[in-house]
């Protein structure tokens, strides 16, 4: 059966499959490439760019929760050239589509960003990670400001040529759908939600943090409702195509988001699981499509019963 | 290297090794061997149990302790929520693994190779000095705090010469230091391989010693981990400038796909 789905507004543009990888859970691809078929994937989305190389945060960065984890890497990278350079080439870009997630401090240094990737014939798409602080105006994240979010979009609509652009939101909001429509306002092409969900965790014997950032992201399968519901207000606010993410671990979890909206998913900590989850979910999914007699994945989706 | 692989492999037996206040915390854990090419002793595998749900989602990373044409075996020490449920593990249970991950220690076949080992940091040397083609040539030190029947001495202590030290009482562990510091400055001497394995003061100790005695000298280091494949940058180290050519990103390197065995002077340990 044809896995692929139309996606408003970009009629050139398309995933094979709806399983696409998260963000910082999938390295580069390349780490992935021993335990199964890459091309096999709807897409990968790359660790975090940014402009200059970044070292990341202290040690201990990561720490294992009750049905998840809290990380603070940090965005640890080596920068867009180096990846570009290095990384890149190494990836089956003509086979899959490989969306590169950038991270910057303000809109000018996002429009830099895009512009350098817009030029790559190897990248598909832009995902903006808009989880972070405005510098410049008092530190507040983008994604927690529907006039901030909607400026950077502007700012890397601008640049980005052919290439769609994701808004990937935060979870950390009061109202996600106010900054999802703000952003579809100002050009995005896609929205990706959710980020991690901001958390912490203490030792009582050390009676230390369990991150030396103190505060992280929480994902995996705990966060798995507060992502449901907000890819459900985020379908229900803006009419661009929408990938769901947080706490997929199996077909059924895929099958969920879509029901209540999305058009693609993007799978972050279940590859910790084992390395090769995300391929095992790509013919899960199949089967478990077929097994359903779901014929039309197009009329499933958003097809939740109210 | 990209021999690296995910299997699930049947448990044939889970043998404990002595005991610590009547309960059984070390354990031999033999799974049936997986179909690798090839493997060098220092790297490890990262081990999850079928039957764990999504409550615990890590692998945990253990080192290859030996593996023969028979089985592949991990010797692990129980310290948490994970391991303590690896003792449960029966033969016939099933258990995902994935590896040889990371690079092993050197092997120079005729140069004097000292291996210090600190606790359950001996699991490597079992597999080093059974497979050194000139075991003669190695030479180990071993400090532990827990009986030495809990560790896998004997296996080593049949194959090279080597003592083993327990440590009781603060004194114990000042001799200690003293008798790694005269090893180390002897294989400098000759040229030798100082490969060192344990808790992460101990590796600061040892790296001590050894810079300060110019020694080759090559630590295993020990952080958590997620991935084990390089992909998260959860087990990152510090490492000197002369690593970015490798692709390391801005002085901080991966333990587990650029390590576990980093050269003694390429890292700073100096990050919980
Ligand atoms: C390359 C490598 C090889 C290893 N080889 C062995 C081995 O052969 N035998 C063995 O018994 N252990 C080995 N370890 C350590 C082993 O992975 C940890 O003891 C184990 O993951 C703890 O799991 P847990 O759920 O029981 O403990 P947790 O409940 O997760 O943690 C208990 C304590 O152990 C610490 N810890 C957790 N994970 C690690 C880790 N990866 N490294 C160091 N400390 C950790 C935690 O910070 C905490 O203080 C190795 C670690 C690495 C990185
Ligand atoms: C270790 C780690 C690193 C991450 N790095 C990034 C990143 O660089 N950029 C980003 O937009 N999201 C990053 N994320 C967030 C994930 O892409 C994803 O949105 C989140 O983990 C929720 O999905 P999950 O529950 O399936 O993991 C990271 C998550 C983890 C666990
Ligand atoms: S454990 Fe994930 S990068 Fe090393």
């Amino acid at each position: 059966m044809d896995m692929r789905l139309n996606l408003p507004g970009l009629p050139d543009f398309g995933f094979k499959n709806p399983i696409l990888t998260a963000s910082g859970t999938f390295g580069y691809g390349v780490e992935f490439a021993p335990f199964g078929d890459l091309t096999a994937l709807g897409g990968i989305v790359v660790k975090g760019l940014s402009l200059k190389p970044r070292p990341g945060n202290p040690m201990p960065r990561i720490a294992e929760t009750p049905c998840g984890m809290l990380n603070a890497v940090g965005l640890q990278n080596s920068g867009v050239e180096s990846f570009l350079k290095e990384k890149l080439p190494k990836l089956p870009w003509r086979e899959l589509p490989v969306i590169a997630n950038i991270y910057a401090c303000d809109p000018g240094e996002f429009a830099e960003l895009t512009s350098i990737l817009a030029r790559e014939q190897g990248i598909a798409a832009v995902e903006v990670n808009i989880s972070c602080p405005n510098v410049k105006e008092g530190g507040i994240l983008f994604g927690q400001d529907a006039a901030q979010a909607a400026r950077v979009t502007e700012a890397v609509k601008r640049v980005a040529g052919d290439k769609p652009v994701i808004i990937k939101l935060s979870p950390n909001v009061t109202d996600i759908a106010a900054i999802a429509k703000a952003v579809e306002d100002a050009g995005a092409d896609m929205i990706s939600c959710i980020n991690t969900l901001s958390g912490m965790g203490v030792d009582i014997r050390s009676r230390k943090p369990l991150l030396a950032n103190v505060i992280g992201g929480l994902s995996g399968p705990a966060i798995k409702p507060v992502a449901l519901r907000c890819v459900w207000q985020v379908c229900r606010a803006v009419t661009i195509p929408v990938i769901g993410i947080g706490g997929i671990t199996s077909a059924e979890d895929v099958l969920e988001f879509m029901l209540v909206g999305a058009h693609a998913v993007q799978v972050g900590t279940a590859n910790f699981i084992r390395p090769d989850f995300s391929f095992r979910l790509v013919q899960e999914f199949e089967q478990l499509v077929e097994k359903m007699g779901i014929t039309d994945l197009e009329e499933f989706r958003g097809s939740l019963k109210l | 290297m990209n021999n690296e692989q995910c299997t699930t492999l049947k448990v044939l037996d889970n043998v404990p090794f002595g005991q610590v206040a009547g309960e059984n915390l070390f354990f031999a854990l033999r799974l049936e061997r997986p179909e690798w090419k090839n493997w060098q002793p220092g790297q490890f595998v990262m081990v999850r149990p079928s039957g764990w749900a999504f409550d615990m989602l890590w692998a945990r990373p253990f080192s290859i302790c030996r593996v023969s044409p028979r089985d592949l075996v991990l010797f692990f020490q129980v310290v948490g929520r994970g391991t303590r449920r690896m003792a449960e593990l029966k033969s016939g249970d099933d258990v995902l693994v994935w590896g040889p991950l990371g690079n092993g220690f050197a092997v120079e076949p005729d140069s004097p190779t000292l291996l210090l080992a600190g606790g359950i940091g001996i699991a490597p040397f079992v597999g080093y000095a059974h497979s050194h083609p000139k075991p003669w040539n190695l030479h180990m030190e071993f400090g532990h705090r827990m009986p030495l029947s809990c560790y896998p001495y004997e296996s080593i202590n049949e194959k090279i010469m080597g003592d083993a030290h327990l440590e009781e009482k603060p004194e114990d562990l000042t001799r200690f230091i003293e008798l790694m510091d005269r090893r180390i400055a002897e294989h400098a001497e000759q040229n030798g391989l100082v490969l060192a394995c344990g808790p992460t003061p101990f590796l600061k100790t040892v790296q001590h010693l050894a810079l300060k005695h110019s020694a080759r000298c090559q630590l295993s280091l020990e952080t958590r981990m997620a991935c084990g494949v390089g992909a998260c940058l959860g087990c990152v180290t510090k490492v000197a400038d002369d690593m970015h050519a490798n692709g390391v990103a801005a002085g901080r390197a991966q333990v587990c796909n650029h390590g576990p065995v980093f050269w003694a002077h390429q890292v700073n340990l100096s990050e919980g």
